[in-house]
């Protein structure tokens, strides 16, 4: 059986991906380092078409289009990540509790995992953001609050599958604590799926972000590529790059985590197509 | 069938009784005045706020004023808007068919199209067309809906001319006849086509998922060997059976769907529910918001259980008992 990054590097999308990526994280490291935020300043260049002083044009403050862009990345990755990662936690603990003791607190987790899935989630972060204010870490918690029954059906069923494992058993004889089973011989392996599913949530969490901000509910001192197609919206007659460039941002972020996702998820799973 | 109807009806109610106490949770959770929530920011006259606050109980116990509050929504009671001038419910449902007047259209051709590049698809396999709907679902689940309708907009109205960029009826045409008739529909074709493109993604390779199933199957091969040409069985055989996933996946998806709708919307000034959303925001008018995130959610159940039972109906396995269903 090959490594991990052996079967990894035959995926040609997601390697891609995986390089874009890191290239987003890279700017995230580079841009406060040459000050990028000091860059980002008004001038009286108001709404110049892409040229050679500005590549990807001004908007209406005169502000340059590629370094809020630049900026942009930092929110979208932050909401990204921190929402991902909450939600596979979350799904995770509770996926895993609920599939290793089942009973009524299974069915009772399960019931509101498929409600959380019947609710238009993007109507119910609105209002949450719109009624309590923007602010990131709150759009982190109402993303992750919707997010989390994904994680958790995929936990579920990976427990369900290991806990009655023969190694399960053979730990199981030698007297351990089933809740030191839980955490120490059946979480770990059903982990990787996990991975896919919380690679893709990075992706919907920068949608769902961009959408919230296209709503305008995002903080106004902060630049975000929701919030530059948002202020792109008025200006499609006469200044078309204020929208193309930040909607070409938010795709390709989000295509790259899709594709990522996809081929960890073929990648630990042998038997899955392509 | 009875008893299926009334397994997804027990499906139904506990899924309703949990939207309203999310619902009701919103009011308490967010930090400020709860009347503020149930009354909105726009100037109230103080008579009706002290009759919000009896009717909604802000002075009892929360478990009673869950109750009452559950009362009021169960009588449809979802409060006013004061910057609209009316019933909150009236005005959602009223906004609510014209997010559906663009949705269905929309939804329908995105399935007509999804399923005939599927068929298409299933023909070749590993073909072109195969290829294309793989890329187009990653399209579709990878690209800002609202995105698309922007570039529509500077691509068509703005670029080329051919149609309008926002708005729903042109302020130059009378407002009812055929004439108004045409001019919706002119407007409709923008919004609809951008939702149109995101949903076939979707379909499409549910679609084709479904087709290569049926493909598998012994009647199809009985099919071919009584002489049937592969025109026919794809007509008579295959379209039949590979449409009740079809069918169904755009039904459980609805949520997603009208989301989708909603965001196109605001781009193209359609005046649906996206376009109350965001001037309720703009108006700090609460409680038209969790009206409508509350006639959202019930629009929702409600399509999934006509799917439910469109399922049952299309599908006899499924209302006997014989298989599980799978979302």
């Amino acid at each position: 059986m090959r490594s991990f990054a052996g079967r990894f590097a035959r995926q040609r999308a997601g390697v891609a991906a995986a390089l874009f990526v890191a290239l987003l994280v890279g700017i995230c490291i580079v841009g406060p380092l040459i000050g990028l935020a000091e860059a980002d300043r008004m001038s009286n260049d108001v709404l110049i078409a892409p040229s050679g002083g500005h590549p990807l044009g001004t908007d209406d403050l005169g502000r340059d289009v590629l370094v809020d862009l630049l900026l942009g990345v930092q929110v979208s990755l932050f909401v990204g990540f921190a929402a991902a990662v909450a939600a596979s936690v979350l799904g995770t603990v509770i996926g895993a509790a609920s599939g290793h003791y089942g009973g009524l607190a299974d069915l009772a987790v399960m019931r509101l995992a498929e409600i959380f899935q019947v609710i238009p989630s993007f109507i119910l972060a609105a209002v949450l953001v719109a009624l309590s204010g923007p602010g990131l870490m709150r759009v982190v918690a109402v993303i992750a609050l919707l997010a989390w029954p994904q994680v958790a059906r995929v936990m579920r069923g990976e427990v369900l599958r290991i806990k009655n494992l023969e190694y399960v058993d053979a730990v199981r004889c030698l007297g351990f604590r089933e809740s030191y089973i839980l955490f120490a011989e059946v979480i770990p392996n059903a982990i990787a799926p996990v991975l896919a599913v919380g690679t893709m949530i990075v992706g919907q969490a920068i949608l769902l972000e961009a959408s919230l901000a296209f709503f305008g509910l995002s903080s106004v001192d902060i630049v975000s590529w929701g919030r530059m197609l948002n202020s792109g919206q008025r200006f499609l007659f006469n200044a078309w790059w204020l929208s193309f460039f930040p909607g070409v941002a938010i795709f390709s972020t989000v295509l790259a985590f899709n594709l990522l996702g996809d081929a960890i998820g073929a990648t630990l799973d042998p038997k899955g197509s392509r | 069938m009875w008893r299926y109807l009334f397994a997804r009806l027990a499906w139904a109610l506990p899924i309703v009784a949990t939207i309203v106490v999310i619902s009701f949770l919103i009011i308490r959770i967010v930090p400020g005045d709860p009347l503020q929530a149930l009354v909105g920011d726009f100037p109230a006259p103080p008579d009706y706020i002290a009759q919000v606050r009896h009717q909604f109980g802000l002075d009892a116990s929360i478990p009673r004023q869950l109750w009452l509050y559950a009362g009021n929504v169960a009588h449809g009671n979802l409060g006013f808007s004061f910057a609209n001038r009316q019933p909150v419910l009236e005005l959602v449902l009223a906004r609510a068919r014209l997010t559906l007047l663009l949705m269905v259209p929309a939804l329908t051709a995105a399935a007509m199209l999804g399923i005939v590049m599927a068929v298409a698809a299933a023909q070749r396999a590993g073909s072109a067309i195969d290829a294309g709907i793989t890329a187009l679902s990653l399209f579709g689940y990878s690209v800002p809906i609202f995105w698309l309708g922007q570039l529509m907009v500077m691509l068509f109205a703005v670029r080329l001319g051919w149609l309008p960029a926002a708005g729903m009826i042109s302020l130059r045409t009378s407002p009812s006849g055929w004439a108004a008739v045409g001019s919706v529909l002119w407007h409709m074709v923008l919004p609809a086509f951008s939702i149109t493109i995101y949903y076939v993604a979707v379909v499409a390779r549910i679609a084709r998922a479904s087709v290569l199933a049926v493909l598998s199957e012994d009647f199809i091969l009985t099919a071919l060997a009584k002489g049937l040409s592969h025109r026919e069985v794809v007509w008579r055989h295959v379209l039949p059976n590979a449409i009740i996933p079809v069918v169904t996946v755009i039904g459980y998806n609805f949520a997603y769907s009208l989301t989708g709708a909603i965001l196109v919307e605001t781009v193209f000034a359609w005046p649906g529910l996206g376009n109350l959303f965001i001037a309720s925001i703009t108006n700090r008018d609460y409680p038209v918001l969790q009206g409508i995130l509350l006639v959202s959610a019930f629009m929702v159940v409600l399509v999934n259980l006509a799917t439910d039972l469109l399922y049952g109906f299309l599908d006899p396995r499924i209302r006997r008992g014989y298989a599980v269903r799978h979302a």
